[in-house]
């Protein structure tokens, strides 16, 4: 309760701070001491359950160590995220606080979301996380291409909520007792009743669209491409993982006991996500585009814990959430110093800024999924986690073939980076480096090896 | 445990070439990071020479095993142990890389630190594969010693070193990857350990409860990683590209030692683990190994460029060694022990002889040099032992060990040891023809200015001439350090 009040009101008093607040800097400090507290304050929640508000949600809200846990480590990437590309944001445009005070309203959405036990809050929470992105996607207000993606995402967005509310509506109908607690839908494994199937098909839809799944994953190149470069590395690793977060919930608790039933339906969703972002990533020459493929294909391995739901793939998917994310933000913070995007801008970074290119070697080889990274403790965790089921075991081959391709693109960079000489006259980056910078980016590269080396230390925490 | 221990001969293989590699990065002058290379694999050469003098397990235990708790809640810990062949590997590990170290001497690179502080890392990466004891350890050292190597073949190779090397990386990446699979699989049907449900500790999967079927398809997913690594026909296509454009101190890393890799895993954890499908697809795997020796030595006589020459006789040397693990023989596993090592030496002391011409000629074609001899004559003695022992010809260290495979797959099929046979043949010919050619007849344009090799040279090729012979008259040493291993296995497979 404590993140989820906390981060609507610190949102509010930064967007009423901006009005008197002249100087740009000051709201990235103040987001940043804000979130600090409210991650405090979360802990506090979880370790001793200290809670600042006494709020009867009747039920419709559920916190336990899990979901808390992963709000952490949500609110810990997004702290980073601040602190990495803070000075980014204000360069986007005039209304920083704003920026700011959005980035806390989609905290709170996705507070709400891991949490949820209502499909009431459930579509609240959606909503909230969406309607923030929308103008954010939007906020590069004078480029044409930033104006496309933000239309594109809302006409997308509205339509798959649109379809959610729908089926929300018919479970709504096809529950016995009449009830939105995701508990209450089912019970036992009994062939599904129409309504109930029709609903779930339609929540698989719209939940399919959020974390960007083939086949409907199509509004994701283009809006990942269209907006701020700081606000997609956002949108990609938070964002994504909270939607996955609740995907994996919702699927869970509302209709887990017939796991059995639907499981098909996850089978091909992981299938066609696997192959369509890693051959379509395969092809791209800018590079910010390619890392919008890859978070396709890395949502197909999150996908898995849908598949399994199982112990080990709930660990693993918050595993997950924290290795892609902190690699993506790695990523993306570089990306955005680069002048040119494009793989051949990467020519020669790792004789201009050896630390950025040894930083940004670790953050790709987690992508990819090499022992010694937290990304492949994640990939391993969801692989275990599929093999336990003992049950399709061609689509883990498959998977695992996937990712073989998806060494190609990332070593690209790598490639890139280390065996290619820039132009001699080229430049590079489009500003200077700072030395907080470079120390931000290697806590973030020994946090990546520090949890591929010692997963327990975040996976321990789900069970306190 | 041992309370007087405090560190074990694993660990320091490990650790020491590890810190080592650190400390390199941050020299900044060539002399002294080539110095400091050679002297901490000369160390590590003394670790590793003092824990055989300590191999005797039955003595020593505590002084050659050790588990830390790791991931303790999924049944994994940090187990390293040395038995008879992690010994022999791991100080073939240790004497190849001061040899290379010092051999190449004389060649330089851009950022040396980083290329001797990444030639370290890959050794400390060899040492933990041949070390560990359970099986997600070993797959995190299968595929941390890759990824030096990586950047080492494609930093410092020839003109399309970053195509090859990639095509390597490919390869063993989608090959591991498919163990990886396996390996779960497996994990999966493991009794408990002390923490978990299951566990990935060497003797847990040696005692994995499988149905014959499931070990059939697990038997292809792990062979297919290590015989890319090894590599058997087909799975060999990245690495004559390979060996061609590394730079040739690696190369001698990639053939004398990280093909040993793919030698040394199908031993330890194929054979034992599926002993059923061993059986099964004896035949197929035997028959492509030895398609692959016709078919290398072929192509070797064709070759007119001596890396791609060298790299080719070498995938004809490892498909004997597939074949004889494959026969299940005592004498024939015996055998691969010997060979591996044998292999090694001789391997890198080929690679220092090419190196050394193209160094001062400046090519590699067969059919541009000649007559060396009258230039070189120390040079070409040291050659012409060399390329003897790579033909096993008796008195040299190779003669022991493809005696013994040999008879391992003649006691298997006549008719496969009779094929296989022709390869010896076929070795004479192509490695006669090349010192011919190379070495004899009339000295060229090219091979006018070339001069006798240097004091470093000399060192490191006499030690290896000694060890020829001295492993060709007296192989007991290596007979007597993997005889537990050797012995466990068979046991395991009856």
């Amino acid at each position: 309760m404590n993140a989820i009040i906390l981060t609507a009101i610190w949102g509010v008093m930064m967007m009423l701070g901006g009005a008197f607040i002249k100087s740009k800097t000051t709201p990235k400090y103040l987001a940043i001491i804000g979130l600090a507290g409210i991650l405090v304050a979360n802990c506090m929640q979880m370790n001793s359950g200290t809670a600042f508000f006494m709020v009867d949600v009747k039920d419709m809200l559920h916190f336990n160590s899990f979901n808390l846990t992963f709000i952490n480590v949500a609110f810990g990437c997004t702290l980073l995220f601040f602190l990495l590309s803070g000075r980014d944001i204000e360069k986007v445009g005039e209304n920083v606080s704003e920026y700011f005070a959005l980035i806390f309203f989609i905290l709170c959405g996705v507070a709400i979301i891991s949490t949820f036990n209502s499909l009431v809050m459930l579509f609240i929470g959606i909503e909230i996380v969406s309607i923030p992105l929308y103008i954010l996607t939007g906020s590069d207000k004078r480029n044409l291409k930033s104006n496309e993606a933000a239309l594109k995402y809302f006409l997308m967005g509205a339509f798959s909520t649109g379809i959610m509310l729908l089926g929300i509506a018919f479970l709504y109908g096809g529950s016995a007792t009449g009830s939105f607690y995701i508990d209450n839908i089912i019970s036992g494994n009994a062939p599904m009743p129409p309504m109930i199937a029709i609903g779930l098909v339609l929540l698989l839809i719209s939940m399919s669209f959020k974390v960007s799944a083939a086949p409907f994953h199509f509004w994701t190149p283009d809006v990942y491409d269209g907006a701020p470069t700081v606000f997609t590395s956002f949108m990609a690793t938070i964002v994504k993982a909270a939607a996955f977060f609740a995907f994996v919930r919702l699927f869970e608790n509302a209709f887990g006991s017939m796991h059995q039933q639907w499981q098909t339906l996850i089978v091909i969703l992981i299938a066609a996500t696997l192959l369509i972002g890693n051959l379509t990533a395969v092809f791209q020459q800018s590079v910010k585009r390619m890392l919008a493929y890859s978070s396709i294909a890395q949502a197909g391995f999150m996908l898995f814990a849908l598949f399994a739901l199982n112990n080990l793939a709930k660990e693993g998917l918050v595993l997950y959430a924290a290795a892609y994310s902190l690699a993506s933000i790695g990523i993306f913070a570089i990306l955005i110093k680069m002048k040119d995007y494009t793989i051949e801008g990467f020519n020669g970074l790792g004789k201009e800024q050896p630390l950025l290119a040894v930083t940004a070697t670790v953050f790709l080889l987690s992508l990819t999924g090499i022992p010694l990274t937290a990304g492949f403790q994640s990939k391993f965790f969801m692989l275990m986690a599929a093999v336990q089921t003992g049950q399709h075991i061609w689509l883990v081959i498959f998977a695992v073939l996937c990712a073989a391709i998806s060494a190609y693109y990332y070593f690209r960079i790598i490639q890139a980076m280390f065996f290619k000489e820039a132009a001699a006259d080229a430049v590079i980056l489009t500003e200077d480096i700072t030395p907080a910078f470079k120390i931000l980016l290697l806590i973030t590269a020994v946090l990546i090896i520090g949890l591929g080396l010692f997963p327990h230390f975040l996976t321990n925490w789900l069970y306190f | 445990m041992n309370q007087n221990i405090w560190i074990t001969f694993p660990e320091l293989l490990i650790w020491f070439p590890l810190l080592a590699g650190l400390v390199a990065f941050m020299i900044r002058k060539e002399n002294v990071v080539k110095n400091w290379a050679i002297l901490s694999s000369l160390i590590t050469l003394g670790i590793s020479i003092v824990s055989i003098v300590y191999a005797d397990n039955s003595k020593h235990f505590y002084l050659n095993n050790v588990s830390y708790f790791w991931l303790r809640y999924l049944g994994s810990n940090f187990t390293l142990g040395l038995d008879g062949m992690g010994h022999m590997l791991t100080a073939l590990t240790a004497v190849a890389f001061p040899l290379i170290f010092i051999a190449t001497n004389r060649t330089s690179y851009k950022s040396a630190n980083a290329f001797y502080g990444l030639m370290l890392l890959t050794q400390s990466g060899l040492m933990g594969v041949f070390t560990a004891m359970d099986l997600l350890v070993f797959y995190f050292f299968w595929e941390l010693a890759v990824i030096p190597a990586y950047f080492l073949c494609s930093r410092w190779g020839g003109e399309r070193r970053i195509q090859a090397t990639f095509k390597f990386f490919v390869y063993t990446f989608t090959g591991s990857l498919l163990m990886l699979v396996g390996i779960i699989y497996l994990y999966m049907h493991t009794g408990p350990s002390a923490n978990a449900d299951h566990s990935f500790s060497m003797n847990a999967i040696y005692a994995a409860m499988l149905s014959p079927a499931e070990k059939n398809w697990l038997f292809w997913l792990f062979f297919i990683a290590f015989a890319i690594k090894m590599p058997v026909f087909p799975f060999h296509t990245w690495q004559p590209d390979t060996y061609e454009q590394a730079p040739t101190s690696t190369t001698m890393v990639l053939s004398g030692i990280m093909v040993k890799m793919g030698v040394f895993a199908v031993i330890r954890w194929i054979l034992p683990v599926f002993p059923d499908a061993v059986t099964r697809f004896d035949n197929i795997v035997i028959g492509l190994s030895v398609i692959g020796m016709i078919y290398a030595s072929l192509i070797a006589i064709k070759q007119d460029d001596l890396k791609r020459f060298v790299a080719y006789s070498s995938i004809a040397h490892i498909g004997l060694m597939c074949a004889a693990i494959f026969t299940k023989s005592e004498i024939g596993l015996q055998g691969v022990m010997i060979q591996m090592f044998s292999h090694g030496i001789n391997i890198i002391g080929m690679w220092i002889v090419v190196d050394l011409i193209e160094k001062q000629t400046g090519t590699r074609k067969i059919s541009e040099l000649g007559g060396i001899a009258h230039k070189a004559p120390v040079l070409t003695i040291f050659l012409v032992v060399i390329a003897l022992a790579n033909i096993a010809l008796p008195l040299t260290n190779a003669f022991v060990g493809e005696f013994m495979m040999f008879s391992g797959l003649f006691t298997f099929n006549f008719w496969y040891a009779a094929v296989a046979g022709l390869s010896i043949i076929l070795a004479a010919v192509y490695t006669l023809n090349m010192i011919q050619k190379v070495f004899y007849g009339e000295a060229n344009g090219v091979t006018e200015k070339i001069q006798e090799i240097s004091f470093n040279q000399k060192l490191v090729l006499t030690v290896l001439v000694v060890m020829i012979f001295f492993f060709g008259v007296f192989p007991q040493p290596l007979f007597d350090v993997t005889k537990d291993t050797v012995l466990n296995i068979i046991t395991r497979l009856k």
